[in-house]
């Protein structure tokens, strides 16, 4: 099919291109808004965003469809995981409603407005459409350029003011000015010293568990595991694996065998216990 | 097919959106749901630019991205204050004027 063609009617071809990314489209902004951790909305949103670019191409847009990709999935969500990196630490979302109902009315809302612009679209006098054929003649980019630097100079010049602008806005924003000297390492060891509590370094993840992993809490001697010697950022995002029920099972099978091994009964294993008990 | 059907499918997107907005409290998810809707809306005008064969349309969705990039620099940075202050990303939590 010749380009010229392409452009005054859709072919199969596109009419199969539409649906299939179209419902991965809708899928990816379902998901967007519905998954739990701000990671996966972000890395849906990014499909999304990729199958939009291909719409733009399909529609002639091919400048558009390439800054698409580079600007919106290259560099805004980059700037979202970033974003999600730093904040999303601790930004569990809240499950709890603060206005009753808001989410059924939101939902409402939502389904209310879709309907009303669909119906709109539907109601909309659409029906002829010329292709970009003639407007894209000389090249996508060389059209799009001329307009800019010829009708939208005016607004293209304020773009970069706006762009210029909001990058000293970022920098005033998250540059903090430090108020207060930084502690030094003598005078934080002073400081513990002083409040009496964890003289000696943090104990590490592992150490009573039978893992190392840093993820795994150690074992107190009664088994119960150690929230203190997980890193801060794995305890406030509830990234702990606990081992000690593993840990206690794991005892009770190597008693049990060494028992075995010894072959003792369960009247030595009685009479054990209740020398134990009394001698305690 | 029609390609008003890629009209029908930005406006969905951009429901969608509009609810993701309304419904989450996560300041990065409802940031990322007016991204959204800021992409549908640029889907609505490439679709148009190619109805009407020309490109004025496609200008409008390139300036929308400009303004978008600007907008999401600024966006990001206020909600990493934010969190700095308050050390959480819920839009609920910022209902006070200052801490």
């Amino acid at each position: 099919m010749t380009a010229q063609l392409a452009a005054y009617s859709t072919s199969t071809g596109e009419a199969v291109q539409f649906w299939t990314l179209g419902t991965i489209a809708v899928i990816g902004a379902l998901c967007t808004v519905f998954m739990k951790k701000a990671v996966h909305s972000a890395l849906c949103l990014a499909g999304t965003m990729i199958v939009l670019a291909v719409f733009y191409l399909a529609n002639g847009a091919y400048f558009l469809g390439i800054v698409q990709i580079v600007v919106y999935t290259g560099a805004i969500m980059m700037l979202f995981l970033f974003v999600v990196m730093l904040v999303g630490v601790t930004a569990a979302d809240s499950l709890k409603e603060t206005i009753k109902g808001q989410r059924w009315l939101a939902l409402l809302c939502g389904l209310g407005f879709g309907i009303l612009l669909i119906g709109g679209i539907g109601n909309a006098s659409l029906e002829e459409f010329s292709g970009l054929g003639q407007a894209n003649a000389g090249g996508n980019v060389e059209g799009i350029a001329s307009l800019i630097f010829t009708k939208y100079v005016f607004a293209f010049e304020i773009t970069g003011a706006l762009l210029i602008t909001a990058a000293v806005g970022a920098m005033v924003l998250t540059h903090r000015e430090r108020t207060e000297r930084a502690r030094t390492q003598r005078e934080m060891a002073e400081q513990r010293v002083r409040e009496g509590k964890y003289l000696p370094p943090l104990p590490a993840p592992g150490v009573y568990a039978r893992h190392n992993a840093v993820d795994i809490a150690g074992l107190l001697p009664d088994g119960t595991p150690s929230e203190l010697t997980v890193n801060k950022t794995l305890r406030q995002r509830g990234q702990i694996r606990d081992v000690s029920a593993e840990a206690l099972n794991d005892l009770k099978a190597l008693e049990q065998r060494a028992e075995e091994r010894l072959e003792r009964d369960a009247i030595q294993r009685a009479k054990f216990k209740r020398a134990e008990e009394a001698s305690k | 097919m029609n390609p008003v059907n890629y009209l029908y499918l930005a406006a969905l997107l951009f429901t969608i959106g509009a609810t993701g907005v309304l419904i989450r409290r996560n300041a990065i998810v409802v940031f990322m749901c007016v991204e959204l809707m800021l992409n549908a809306c640029n889907l609505a005008f490439v679709a148009f630019s190619r109805m009407h064969g020309n490109l004025d349309g496609q200008i409008i969705a390139f300036f929308t991205m400009v303004v978008a990039a600007a907008e999401v620099v600024v966006g990001l940075a206020i909600i990493v204050s934010l969190f700095r202050s308050r050390h959480s990303a819920s839009v609920d939590d910022a209902s006070l004027m200052k801490l």
